[in-house]
């Protein structure tokens, strides 16, 4: 079956900040716009709701590829009074969630966008590399050098 | 356009769960009783030149593992992209490869362009979904079959020609081969592929 | 074959509110909630989210809680849950080569690109019971230490430095290759292609494929066997939404993975060369990646041309048995009455009976 391709409608600005608002916390999101001057009037195009993503993984890392599971994703969109549709789409099952992602996608599609990048989508991005360098860098304390003993059958 | 630019995406269901039921219901008593004209108790706007029938079926049944074909029209217009957002469904470019189809009786591609099922899953075919303009006032026609008492008369108008020919050839691949609903408005007739039809 | 019976219903009733009761325990300690399963149970977690096949640590921490920590009924209830959601999209094949690393090593090479990183992991503790861990007050909030510098981003497979010199076989994506079979629309069918193979290996019971992977070592089945590579860590998730046509990630996955490198002393139409076995779970669980990558192997018999004589390599009795929910199902319904059968076959070997001892005072007479 054909499902929509990945490279059908490149948008690579929005791509980003789309999974900038789906990795973010419910909380944070929340925060960011109630720190908005004017918090914006929209209607549901489709109210939030929770579904699966079947994940595919490839054998070998590299080669064909396989159905590997499934991964519960919660989804919502929304209009702005002033016309513009936002999507989301975030794992879990976070209503909420899913709703200001929405918001914040179809918000980064108005004259917002400029501010918002410099604000919101800026301290998220931060917040997010900060957790993973950090998750990085206790793996990383348990780096390891082996050394081969040589063995006493063995000839020198 | 591209999918995302659905500024003007039209709402889909009011009451998604009850809405989807009765849309259900009727198309389930489309084909149960073949022949008798069913309506969708549903108000949806649909994007012209969809109908609201056709619509509605779409909605309760169409979802993303359900690969749609859309006659050239309904896939360069609005519907397109209304479809693949409320139903989330692949609009695919190979009839053959359709579990629907969405179709016009005025330019209704030959029906062994799509797919008749396996002879393991005959239940792997395509339904086609034929708009025409009504139901009630073309040329008479008698069906015989599962789920018709006796015979049944029945006026689908706008149909080609050779349609019940087609039809016939159909119902020969039994049991596999296609099933048809033919809408108009708000209204529906199931034709399934067990139907026996004298034009 | 069962026949259905009534009556009960009270009794059933009463049964569901004593398991209410014993799973609660002892009424005077606190309830254990959700995000403590989630947290302090993780690797629990992560078994029942892999052979659920659903991967939400929220509701397979719901599942264990349910279950009373009984695992194998908690994929149970994962499994059935998951039927009652729509499915809103196929993501794009994970990039394990991407993967925020938390824990990676390799038995083949000692120095690899990246480095080796025990990350968490018990192998190298003494499996003696830590006291401490019992004791009142328990062992408040431990911290790791955090090094200076990140991991490098983005690690090599291990495999692919022997891709290099074009000594292992290589594993590139057949663009002819039909959409993936997929086990949770259509039922398994035999011969069964790797994509199958894999999907079916993920989600089965991890003692069922340990214990596979185990008989290949001890020579049902010998592949001579290297852990290449197994590492364990973050990946990102991407999807195509039919209404938007362009990819986003929707967060991130904690996978196992695990490259198997086997022996290969060729064939007709095939250079000597080391061959490849490839595991991937959710989570961290990497006894069950190991052993789905020495079984994926296995089941490879066929398409190296080796014979295949033990359980590990006939694919119809792996495949057919790997699944819990179904093993479980099938065993637990002799629970289900069956009196009417069982006095039919009652009344059988009553009248075989009968008929033996016939037999045996004719003989005896003559």
């Amino acid at each position: 079956m054909s499902h929509a391709s990945k490279h059908e409608h490149p948008n690579p600005a929005r791509a980003r900040w789309m999974g900038i608002f789906a990795r973010a916390s419910a909380a944070d999101l929340q925060k960011a716009l109630d720190g908005l001057d004017a918090v914006p009037a929209y209607e549901f195009l489709r109210r939030p709701e929770t579904g699966l993503v079947m994940v595919r993984g490839r054998s070998g890392g590299t080669g064909n590829p396989f159905n590997f599971g499934e991964m519960s994703v919660t989804r919502c969109a929304i209009r702005l009074a002033e016309g513009v549709t936002g999507h989301s789409y975030a794992a879990g099952r976070d209503m909420k969630k899913a709703e200001l992602a929405a918001v914040f996608d179809a918000l980064m599609q108005t004259d917002r966008r400029m501010t918002l990048e410099t604000g919101v989508v800026a301290a998220l991005a931060r917040k997010q590399a900060e957790a993973r360098a950090l998750k990085s860098r206790k793996a990383a304390a348990t780096k390891v050098e082996f050394f081969t003993m040589v063995r006493g059958d063995n000839p020198l | 356009m591209t999918p995302s630019a659905s500024n003007d995406l039209l709402p889909g269901f009011a009451d998604p769960v009850f809405d989807a039921q009765s849309a259900f219901r009727a198309t389930l008593d489309a084909m149960s009783y073949p022949g008798r004209v069913q309506t969708v108790p549903t108000s949806l706007a649909t994007p012209e030149p969809l109908g609201i029938a056709a619509g509605s079926l779409a909605l309760a049944l169409f979802d993303f593992d359900t690969p749609v074909w859309l006659e050239p029209v309904l896939a360069e217009g609005p519907a397109a992209g209304y479809l693949r957002f409320h139903c989330g469904c692949p609009v695919v470019s190979g009839m053959g490869e359709a579990r629907f189809a969405l179709v016009n009786a005025a330019s209704l591609p030959r029906l062994d362009n799509f797919g008749i099922g396996e002879d393991r899953y005959p239940d792997r075919s395509a339904t086609l979904v034929i708009a025409v303009p009504s139901l009630t006032d073309g040329p008479g026609t008698r069906w015989t079959g599962p789920g018709i008492d006796g015979s049944i008369g029945v006026q689908i108008a706008g149909l080609p020609d050779d349609f019940w020919a087609q039809w016939a050839d159909n119902r020969e691949l039994y049991p596999q081969g296609i099933d048809v609903i033919f809408t108009c408005g708000k209204s529906l007739v199931g034709l399934p592929r067990t139907i026996n039809v004298e034009a | 074959m069962y026949v259905a019976v009534k009556g009960g219903e009270k009794a059933i009733l009463n049964s569901h509110k004593l398991i209410a009761e014993t799973r609660r325990g002892n009424s005077e300690r606190p309830e254990i909630t959700i995000e403590q399963i989630a947290d302090q149970l993780g690797l629990s977690v992560d078994r029942v989210m892999a052979e659920g096949s659903l991967y939400d640590r929220g509701l397979a921490a719901l599942a264990v809680k349910q279950a009373q920590g009984d695992l194998v009924e908690a994929i149970f209830l994962l499994r059935a849950y998951r039927t009652t959601l729509p499915r809103f999209a196929m993501s794009e094949p994970i990039d394990t080569a991407k993967m925020l690393v938390q824990r990676r090593v390799s038995a083949a090479y000692k120095d690899i690109p990246g480095g080796q990183v025990l990350g968490p992991t018990y192998d190298y503790t003494h499996r003696l019971l830590d006291f401490a861990l019992a004791a009142e007050g328990g062992v408040g909030m431990p911290e790791a230490p955090v090094a200076d510098e990140a991991l490098d981003d983005g690690m090599p497979h291990v495999a692919d430095l022997l891709d290099y010199e074009d000594l292992i076989e290589p594993d590139l994506p057949d663009p002819d290759q039909p959409e993936a079979f997929d086990l949770t629309r259509e039922p398994m069918s035999c011969p069964a292609e790797r994509d199958q193979r894999l999907q079916n290996l993920a989600r089965g019971d991890e003692g069922f494929v340990l214990a596979l992977a185990y008989s290949t070592q001890r020579g049902y089945g010998g592949n001579h066997p290297f852990a290449g590579e197994i590492r364990m860590g973050e990946v990102a998730v991407e999807i195509v939404p039919e209404e938007l046509g362009f990819a986003i990630d929707i967060g991130d996955m904690v996978v196992t993975e695990c490259h198997m490198i086997n022996q290969f002393e060729g064939s007709a139409d095939r250079p000597p060369q080391f061959t490849r076995g490839y595991g991937l779970t959710y989570g961290h669980n990497e006894r069950k990646a190991m052993a789905m990558a020495l079984v994926d192997r296995a089941l490879r018999a066929r398409e190296f041309g080796e014979v295949a004589k033990y359980p590990a390599q006939d694919e119809e009795f792996v495949l057919y048995h790997a699944d819990n929910v179904e093993a479980a199902g099938f065993v637990s319904h002799l629970k289900l009455p069956h009196y009417v059968d069982f006095q039919a076959e009652l009344s059988l070997i009553r009248q075989l009976r009968a008929e033996y001892e016939d037999r045996q005072q004719k003989d005896a007479a003559q």
